[in-house]
């Protein structure tokens, strides 16, 4: 037998002797690891998440002004556009030869906070996310009239809503002092699954019928005196005089540039039109921070998990002065009272993270089905990635470098120690 | 009193053994040393002279605090002189480097600390075995005398009495103190390393146990030639010896004390 066998067995049978404690440093251990790794983990699936708003359309196209306000408003809903696009113009550039598809987006009104676009049937079409997944209804149909709704999946489950249910519009998203747009109740036609993406938070009606809404308005007020009733409003021109954004969809992408250029110096009116996935990109950058703050959290978890575990080894030790020094008296050498420790350290390190790889997996699988039925995200239980790997590989690491401490003490405790009978 | 290690005659057979062994040289040597527990420190043992033959067993006495055990950790190379030398089987141990010392204390060395001797989380077989886990040579005669290292432990401890049968499965803190310090002594005969030193491992032994203790060990060493230096506060011990030596003896009277 190998003395490198001996000190392995020993390092075992002494953690073993002391398995409560090693149990808990194990846990600490693999709690860091786990927490280090599902930040890791989240951080990735958000950005995957975030990357998979919006899929299938080249372009995005708006009033000009920033191209991340842009995405904001045109597809998480979230701020407002500063000017509309004219119908006409919309008209003309869906007509241009690169344009496959496009797809009118009409933002500025809400439903109990929710946003409500009007837009037309292409949009269930055409509207992909996560790659190439096509929105898909839970129940219902798309909307054929004037005052059909469409509810995102969130939508739906928070308000209680089913097929046939009344909604009320409000003019305008937020502000408070708002008005009713209710003199035209929309009814609930369809009910979408839910994607994971801004569509779930979503109340979908046709451009008409955003126009029938505002036939009495002039200036985001009703103009005084006037009421058509929704009966009469059906019979009116429904054709929309502006919108607020629109998707396009290309023949080619070797058309992108050129039509993107086309559009942004178009002469009729200054718009703008971005490249989704760049913009994406672009406000995710700015989100930087919060990323690499939730990675400093981790750590500092990961850190008070490792100083606990040479905190426990180093007060073992104290106990174990009488050990060492057996073990040193019948030939062990500094050597291997060292390699004895850091072989204790480095089995709780792999045990710790081993132990939280496990405790990740069993998390996710168990919050999978829930998230999913929520929030319509898909947990990949994929294998450890290499950086998830070299994260692993560090904690046992810094394992180790925590146990040198305690190692390199009892390294340097004297032999005596075994002479004065001290307990 | 009265067994047959009491009743030897110590010279006789000391002298004897003497006869057989190849070198005169003494095997444990020391000279001209001082010891202090700190630097600056009053020197607690000056000795100008200790030597102990080959085979010869020697039991030192003194009162508590006089620095037996002190003696005993720098004859065991387990302390380092300020000044002077130790010299155990030719080799001037004091004078090695530490990983040196450690390698040679492996080889020839069985010690027995005063008190708490075992490591806790081993069984009493792996106990007994371990000094041939780091030391070859100690393994090889280990197993040139019994077959294996794990026979040769057996019998050890059947020898000093220990009953493997109901003890083996226990862990060993929940042996009694004198079966503690018989499996530290099992210990230090393995592969029968040339010098024992043993501090004090009859101190919880009743007196029938301690003599036949003594006998059972003294019969060990005798077959294997080792040297023995024993610290024991039971004076009447000594008579199983070849020789008794009082610390004061040994300190010189120019020392501090
Ligand atoms: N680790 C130590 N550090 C400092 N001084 C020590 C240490 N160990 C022992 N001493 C001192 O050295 C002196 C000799 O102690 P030692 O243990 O050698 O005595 P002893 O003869 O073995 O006593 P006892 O019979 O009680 O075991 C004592 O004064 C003691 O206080
Ligand atoms: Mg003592």
């Amino acid at each position: 037998m190998s003395v490198l066998v001996t000190v392995a067995r020993l390092a075992l049978r002494s953690l073993w002797n002391r398995r409560l404690t090693a149990g808990l440093t194990v846990l600490a251990i693999a709690l860091s690891a786990a927490m280090l790794l599902g930040v890791e983990k989240v951080r990735r699936d958000a950005r995957q998440a975030f990357a998979d708003t919006i899929s299938g359309t080249d372009l995005i196209v708006g009033a000009r002004g920033g191209a991340v306000q842009l995405l904001l408003y045109s597809v998480f809903r979230i701020g407002n556009a500063t000017n509309n696009i004219s119908w006409e113009t919309y008209r003309e550039l869906a007509a241009h030869r690169s344009v496959a598809w496009t797809v009118p987006l009409s933002l500025g009104d809400s439903h109990r906070g929710y946003r409500v676009l009007g837009t037309n049937t292409e949009y269930f079409a055409r509207y992909k996310y996560a790659g190439d997944r096509p929105l898909t209804l839970a129940a219902g149909k798309p909307f054929d009239d004037v005052f059909d709704a469409v509810l995102g999946a969130e939508v739906a489950r928070r308000l209680g809503y089913a097929l046939g249910d009344p909604i009320v519009v409000t003019h305008g998203a937020g502000e408070a002092g708002l008005r009713n747009h209710d003199d035209k109740p929309f009814r609930v036609s369809g009910i979408l699954a839910p994607t994971g993406t801004p569509v779930d938070r979503t109340v979908h009606v046709s451009l008409e019928g955003i126009e029938a809404m505002h036939i009495d308005w002039k200036g985001g007020a009703p103009i005084p005196g006037r009421r058509t009733d929704a009966e009469a409003a059906r019979k009116m021109d429904l054709e929309p005089r502006t919108i607020t954004a629109f998707l396009v969809g290309l023949d080619s992408k070797l058309a992108l540039f050129r039509l993107q250029r086309t559009i942004s110096t178009y002469r009729a009116e200054p718009l703008q039109a971005i490249i989704p996935g760049v913009a994406l990109q672009e406000l995710w950058d700015l989100m930087g921070v919060a990323e690499n703050a939730l990675r400093v959290i981790s750590v500092m978890v990961a850190v008070t998990g490792l100083l606990g575990m040479a905190a426990v080894i180093l007060a073992s030790l104290e106990s174990r002065r009488r050990e060492m020094a057996v073990l040193r008296s019948v030939g062990a050498r500094p050597a291997h009272v060292f390699g004895l420790l850091m072989s204790e350290s480095a089995t709780l390190g792999l045990a710790g993270v081993a132990t939280g790889l496990g405790l990740l997996h069993a998390l996710v699988l168990a919050a999978r089905p829930v998230v999913s039925r929520l929030f319509g995200l898909h947990l990949p239980l994929a294998p450890p990635t290499t950086l998830d790997l070299a994260l692993l590989g560090a904690v046992v690491l810094a394992a180790l470098a925590a146990g040198a401490l305690p190692a390199w003490r009892a390294y340097r405790m004297s032999l005596a120690d075994g002479l004065s009978p001290r307990v | 009193m009265g067994t047959n290690a009491t009743a030897r005659a110590p010279s006789g057979e000391a002298a004897a053994r003497l006869v057989d062994s190849p070198s005169a040289a003494p095997e444990v040597a020391v000279e001209d040393l001082r010891f202090a527990w700190r630097r600056g420190a009053p020197d607690v043992l000056v000795i100008d002279r200790f030597t102990v033959r080959r085979g010869e067993r020697v039991f030192l006495a003194g009162p508590s605090g006089s620095g037996k055990s002190t003696l005993l950790g720098l004859l065991g190379g387990v302390l380092v002189p300020r000044a002077g030398a130790v010299r155990i089987h030719g080799v001037e141990l004091s004078a090695l480097p530490g990983a040196r010392r450690d390698r040679f204390r492996a080889d020839h060395i069985g010690f027995v600390f005063q008190m708490f001797n075992l490591v806790p989380y081993l069984s009493m077989g792996d106990n007994v075995t371990l000094p041939c886990a780091f030391s070859a040579r100690r393994r090889d005669r280990a197993t040139a005398r019994s077959g294996s290292v794990r026979d040769d432990a057996a019998r050890l401890l059947d020898h000093l009495e220990l009953d493997r049968a109901t003890l083996a499965a226990r862990p060993v803190t929940e042996l009694s103190i004198g079966q503690q310090q018989r499996v530290a002594v099992a210990r230090a005969l393995i592969g029968s390393p040339e010098v024992l030193i043993a501090d004090e491992p009859t101190s919880a032994l009743d007196a029938g146990t301690r003599e036949r203790f003594l006998d059972l060990l003294f019969t060990e060493c005798t077959a294997t030639g080792t040297t023995v230096i024993f610290v024991s506060h039971e004076a009447a011990l000594g008579t199983a010896f070849d020789r008794v030596v009082a610390l004061a003896e040994l300190q010189s009277p120019s020392g501090p004390r």
